[in-house]
């Protein structure tokens, strides 16, 4: 059997395709203005990759914001149910997941089985999203990729009073004019997302075992400051961002 | 902070030449040191004398110093001539002169009491960092508030950071967004980082520009109003602040809610300094009994 | 005088309400020590009543700070009600 997930991601388009249990491909484009469009490069890509046709996918189930938008798929799983499947396959141990994507983030508490108990989500406010360090890398003029990095050469910690993204941009840059060393201001902000992504997760109940997934965890300062505020380590299975991806196939596959 | 101007406004000051204040009863003084900008105002026996409107700089105790001495500029009066001196806004607790620091929401109120007349019954205050909504009575005490800092969403940053993005001077945004053949639906999301990437998108879908101003102004008037009716909107009805000066926002904030907004004569940013000065006043009487 | 402590934001509306009506003549100030956070305060406010206040470093970030007495399942009563004698405390969420 082959079936294909689509994670439609606010910033984001992932595709995996999965034959037997095994995965045969990955796809990925980046999501522009007609997500459908988006959608089929990334979808074409795994294809290719794959050496198969469309023709031969047996199921296709879409998942993510946009999951309504996906022309291939001929079906669908929320979010939060793919991000359960998945992460069942990969860490099967935890108990607890955390999915953090650019416009949201959740938790998620699982009964073992892969089968959702319970979630606690935050969207519609990039305070509590991966669109809050973006936004902060930018006013520090920061690489992304170097953001978190970074703040791990932090010796100071200090605090951030603004919680709205638009506000702490403007702190950001008052701290700067102040002299505040980068580093120290790069570990203030994933302190900051941290501390708000812990108290969603306390909500739902935080097991021994933990995951976390989504592009956010190939963030080193988030992670190393949401381990702090978990008093935890978390597991980081790898492709993390392709765990919604994988959980849609393998319910394509179930079904 | 980069200093930034969120909304224009002229600096200036006023006072009454037909008022001599000299040997009058109760000379008092209310000043509103607000993020954006810093305003003072000098009541003679409960008139209205003097006022002045500045920006507020880095320093709290100096802006408040700055609109205070720019309110008694060409009077002949001098700080020691007022009896008692209220600090109102963020700042309040930074006006080093000040007899007593006040809330910005309960100086609201009675200033909109004053400037409005004892009917207005709900104040909305649209500043370049928050919003606050007020319910209070006939005598301009406050009976129900609430106030919004946390989120730049209805707040004049919020617009700043519109208006940045489409690259249109921020005091044109309301005329531009009535220049649309059909008023378009409301941009879905109230966080200004999710609008933006919204906006964008609209932006390279075709969309005119002053279509997407008329999204944001709607969607910016819809989420104020959701915040108004938590405190219950009643008749009559005010509008204060840098918004205030948006008809972008404000004339659809009159039509979704059906209620037209009380037109003052005075300038509506004073609200908060000339409620402080009115509490001082309060506070005067209170003290020589 | 009922005052909304609190916000709205994208993500939804978060506010505590005190009726400050109710806290005239509370000696008993439960709201103090009832919360484990630590949020509320008795202050005399702009009419020189003896009230009951949220706290400003807390307002920004009630969500949060709420999160613990809010479980997604099981949700126990919420302390800082209980501890509030008048019953002058509600919470929008």
């Amino acid at each position: 059997m082959i079936t294909a997930g689509i994670d439609m991601g606010a910033r984001s388009i992932r595709v995996l395709i999965l034959k037997d249990g095994e995965v045969l491909a990955r796809g990925e484009s980046t999501a522009g203005f007609d997500t459908a469009e988006s959608a089929e490069l990334a979808f074409n890509e795994a294809l290719e990759k794959a050496g198969i046709t469309k023709d031969q996918l047996d199921k296709i189930v879409a998942t993510g914001a946009g999951r309504e938008s996906a022309p291939q798929a001929t079906d669908t799983v929320t979010d939060v149910g793919a991000a359960a499947r998945g992460a069942h396959e990969v860490a099967p141990q935890a108990r607890t997941i955390i999915d953090i994507g650019a416009e949201e983030g959740r938790a998620i508490k699982t009964n073992g089985n892969g089968k959702v108990m319970d979630f606690a989500v935050n969207e519609k406010c990039a305070a509590g999203a991966g669109s809050f360090t973006e936004a902060m890398s930018r006013a520090l003029e920061v690489e992304l990729e170097e953001f978190g990095a970074l703040s791990l050469e932090s010796t100071e910690s200090i605090p951030m009073n603004a919680q709205c993204a638009v506000f702490a941009e403007s702190e950001v840059v008052s701290l700067l004019h102040a002299k505040t060393p980068k580093q120290d201001i790069a570990r203030a902000v994933h302190d900051a997302i941290a501390d708000r992504i812990v108290s969603m997760v306390r909500r739902v109940g935080i097991e021994p075992e933990i995951a976390l997934i989504g592009a956010v965890s190939r963030n080193p300062g988030f992670v190393d400051a949401l381990k702090r505020g978990l008093e935890r380590d978390v597991i980081i299975p790898d492709d993390a961002e392709f765990v919604g991806a994988l959980g849609a196939a393998l319910v394509a596959t179930d079904e | 902070m980069a200093e930034k101007e969120f909304w224009r406004w002229k600096e200036y000051n006023w006072h009454d030449e037909n008022i001599d204040w000299h040997g009058c009863d109760a000379i008092t003084a209310g000043v509103d040191v607000g993020s954006v900008s810093s305003q003072a105002v000098i009541l003679v026996d409960g008139k209205l004398y003097a006022f002045a409107t500045t920006r507020t700089g880095s320093d709290s105790p100096k802006s408040a110093q700055k609109a205070m001495d720019w309110a008694l500029e060409d009077t002949g009066m001098t700080l020691d001539d007022i009896h008692y001196k209220v600090g109102t806004g963020y700042g309040r607790v930074n006006v080093p002169f000040a007899d007593r620091a006040i809330t910005e929401i309960a100086c609201h109120a009675r200033g909109g009491n004053f400037m409005y007349g004892n009917s207005v019954r709900t104040i909305l205050d649209m500043g370049g960092q928050d919003c606050k909504a007020i319910h209070c009575d006939e005598r301009g005490k406050v009976t129900n508030f609430l106030m919004n800092d946390k989120c730049a969403a209805g707040t004049g940053r919020g617009m700043e950071v519109f208006a940045n993005l489409l690259s249109v001077p921020i005091e044109d945004i309301g005329e531009l967004s009535f220049q649309v053949e059909k008023e378009p639906e409301p941009v879905s999301s109230t966080c200004v980082v999710f609008a933006k990437t919204e906006a964008s998108a609209l932006l390279r879908k075709g969309w005119p520009k002053n279509k997407v101003i008329a999204a944001y102004c709607n969607a910016m008037a819809h989420r104020v109003v959701t915040l108004l009716e938590r405190i219950g909107v009643e008749k009559d009805f005010a509008i204060t602040g840098g918004i205030g000066k948006n008809i972008g926002v404000v004339r659809r904030i009159e039509k979704e809610l059906g209620i037209t907004a009380l037109k003052a004569d005075g300038d509506t940013q004073t609200a908060g300094a000339l409620g402080a000065a009115l509490f001082g006043k309060a506070l005067l009487e209170k003290s020589r009994k | 005088m009922k005052a909304n402590y609190g916000y709205m934001d994208g993500s939804g509306e978060y506010y505590i309400t005190i009726d400050t009506d109710h806290c005239n003549n509370c000696s008993h100030h439960g709201c103090i020590t009832g919360c484990p956070k630590g949020m509320f305060q008795v202050i005399t406010d702009d009419y020189d009543d003896e009230v009951a206040e949220i706290k400003e470093e807390f307002r920004k970030k009630i969500k949060y700070d709420c999160a613990d007495c809010k479980p997604t399942t099981d949700r126990p009563p919420l302390p800082c009600q209980a501890a509030c004698t008048p019953g002058a405390i509600t919470h929008s969420w």
